[in-house]
């Protein structure tokens, strides 16, 4: 009986794999409410357009460098919403957090004070902290199950108390350090750029093909192969074409350090949360926590780590903040908006603020838009009530339709 | 049902308590392979909190389990399903944003040494294992939990226990919320599961269902062991006063405290 069954199953997976197949399998999922990342796309398209026919800056190939800079830190801190957001809580000391993180990062390099370590000494001093108090906070969550609402509030209000302590009366410290301020100001050369575009494209098309490959040899479902070549050829083309531009830039040509580092960690936060029984854990902890602590998951375990990965991202996000102004004051330092945009980056992104659903690509596509938002409205010259305005309308339509969406996908089933 | 061989799974004098509640006094019970073994008994009578004790979510006050004779001690999910017993809840304790394959394999997922998925072998063995049980009606093994019927994710529920090579399965009321075509699928399902060789438990109030697919019958009654029926040697009537009234036992009078 189980020696007929591959054969069957293989049958089965070929009719699968034709693109009229995929087309109405992926149409089906549409209309049931699984819509993906088509919003976002849409966004990022009309978005574009829209501020190019404001102004012709808007596509220069410096502001695309510039763009870069400006979305890291609030994309890097939304990886880690992104997490917290699967496992159906919400971490609202990032903000702060980031900037008592770029407070450490400053504090550690500080020269002739006794504490002035290496640069990358300092940074790895300021992600401790980050974790340190991520940790704090999951404890509190998954041991006393205060909700994580509340816990993390109270942590956004003793991280912002701790930055006025120890920047005091100074009020600013400068960073000289030039490795932590190279992390979001130093451009690959030319070539090293082109480098990297082809490392990432081989790499794309290695995991693509592999997985393919793997699958039909195993006798499942492997997808169209001419979609599957499309997509590569799609994304690996991207990355030329950014490091194209890039190469442009006038007047220090070059792709920004701080673009690979975004890459790197959105790649990496993908692969753990789509490849491993870790992530795998996330998403059933989000999905219906009974469940899987029934199944033998360590949901406390989950939430705590969880916690931790979201304080490390906002750490990191917030050296890339203090790194690109060379420095953290009081003003920069956690405050304004980069709460709210680290979230609505995860939520634009396709995070469902309800647990369970959304990936780790969706915090670069909602930072995307968020910073081509506030990028577009400043070259434009609007006013900063615009920006406001926008960005909450933007985030409302995001929230809305998440919320829509999921109730239809309920619908659905039954 | 071999008299020589002890019963897969047998509990002897299980108490369990919550606070002042008794919701378990010295229950027996017990179910051989091959078998569909019905546990019924009124609202309260402890046939939820018996399958939480089996389960490893509640720990037992008093008494003792016997695994194919030998005593074990069950402190949490993990000792449960090591010792091969699955419990397939009411409300099915599926993850509505996973697919089958990620729900048939949560909490045990395949993996290399570096904690990565091993999605192939999953996604194959799931969908043998589906197709064993004549599981034909889900489309995609891919698809999310939360776009099938309530047939459907009961039947991947109850594929999830045999997935595991398990010994005992619990049954907590799979057709309380199925139409009548659906039940057929269920209940043809758990025949299947007790000619796989499996011991099955099925919690039931639906006397009818019981009768269709059990070879006995245990009754509670607040939170005791009323007494274990053979299916052709009895009738719904008898069934129905041992739930209400506790009556066969002749020696239990009625307890007014």
């Amino acid at each position: 009986m189980s020696s007929a069954a591959p054969a069957e199953i293989q049958a089965a997976a070929e009719d699968q794999n034709s693109l009229r197949a995929i087309l109405r399998a992926r149409w089906d999922a549409i209309r049931s409410g699984d819509v993906g990342s088509l919003p976002v796309i849409i966004g990022i398209v009309a978005i574009g357009l829209f501020f190019n026919s404001k102004t012709s800056i808007f596509f220069s190939a410096v502001n695309f460098q510039n763009l870069i800079g400006q979305m890291a830190g609030p994309t890097v801190i939304a990886i880690g919403v992104v997490f917290v957001l699967l496992i159906g809580e919400i971490d609202l000391s990032i903000g702060f957090l980031s900037g008592l993180a770029g407070v450490a990062v400053a504090y550690y390099q500080q020269a002739g004070t006794g504490h002035d370590y290496p640069g990358l000494v300092a940074l790895a001093l300021a992600i401790l902290v980050g974790m340190v108090i991520g940790f704090t906070q999951g404890s509190i969550v998954a041991f006393l199950g205060v909700p994580s609402f509340v816990v993390t509030l109270a942590g956004l209000l003793i991280c912002q108390g701790l930055i006025l302590q120890i920047l005091g009366t100074a009020g600013v410290i400068g960073i000289q350090d030039k490795q932590i301020n190279d992390i979001a100001n130093y451009v690959l050369s030319k070539n090293t750029g082109w480098i990297v575009a082809i490392v990432f494209a081989v790499g794309l098309a290695a995991a693509a093909f592999g997985s393919y490959f793997s699958r039909k040899r195993a006798g499942l479902p492997t997808g169209n192969i001419l979609l599957t070549t499309a997509r590569v050829v799609f994304f690996g083309g991207l990355a030329f074409a950014v490091v194209h531009v890039c190469n442009q830039a006038k007047p220090r040509a070059g792709v920004p350090l701080v673009g690979l580092i975004v890459l790197f960690l959105v790649v990496l936060g993908g692969y753990v949360a789509g490849r491993t029984t870790f992530g795998r854990h996330v998403y059933a902890v989000g999905g219906n926590a009974e469940a899987a602590r029934r199944a033998g998951i360590n949901v406390k375990l989950i939430r705590i780590l969880v916690f931790m990965i979201s304080g490390a991202m906002a750490a990191m996000g917030g050296v890339i903040l203090a790194s690109r102004l060379n420095g953290i004051s009081l003003e920069s330092a956690g405050g304004g908006t980069i709460l709210l945009d680290s979230i609505s980056a995860a939520v634009i992104g396709g995070v469902s603020l309800f647990g369970g659903r959304g990936r780790v690509s969706g915090a670069l596509f909602g930072g995307l838009i968020i910073g081509m938002i506030a990028n577009g409205i400043d070259l434009v010259g609007y006013t900063d009530a615009i920006k406001l305005i926008t960005t909450g309308a933007i985030l409302l339509a995001a929230v809305t339709l998440d919320t829509v969406l999921r109730r239809r996908q309920a619908a659905a089933g039954r | 049902m071999n008299a020589a061989s002890p019963p897969t799974l047998e509990l002897r004098g299980v108490s369990k308590n919550f606070g002042s509640v008794q919701a378990l006094r010295e229950a027996d019970f017990e179910v051989s392979d091959g078998e569909v073994m019905a546990l019924v008994g009124d609202n309260g009578a402890g046939k939820s909190t018996l399958i939480k004790c089996v389960a490893g979510i509640y720990t037992i006050d008093g008494g003792q389990i016997f695994f194919e004779g030998n005593p074990v001690t069950i402190h949490g999910p993990k000792d449960a399903a090591k010792l091969g017993i699955e419990v397939v809840y009411q409300d099915l304790a599926l993850c509505d944003n996973l697919d089958v394959v990620q729900n048939m394999y949560l909490g045990r997922e395949a993996h290399d040494p570096l904690f990565r998925l091993r999605e192939a072998p999953m996604e194959r063995r799931t969908a043998e294992t589906l197709k064993s049980l004549s599981v034909t009606t889900i489309r995609s093994v891919r698809q999310p939990v939360a776009t099938l019927s309530g047939g459907q994710r009961q039947s991947v529920a109850v594929a999830r226990a045999v997935l595991w090579n398990n010994r005992v399965v619990f049954l907590d009321e799979p057709t309380a919320a199925l139409g009548v075509a659906q039940t057929r699928q269920v209940l043809d399902l758990v025949k299947r599961l007790a000619e796989q060789g499996l011991a099955v438990v099925l919690v039931s109030h639906n006397l009818v269902d019981v009768f269709e697919v059990a070879d006995r019958i245990t009754v509670l009654r607040l939170g005791r062991e009323i007494g274990v029926y053979e299916k052709g040697k009895t009738n719904e009537r008898e069934i129905v006063e041992a739930i209400t009234s506790g009556a066969p036992a002749p020696e239990e009078t009625e307890v007014v405290s």
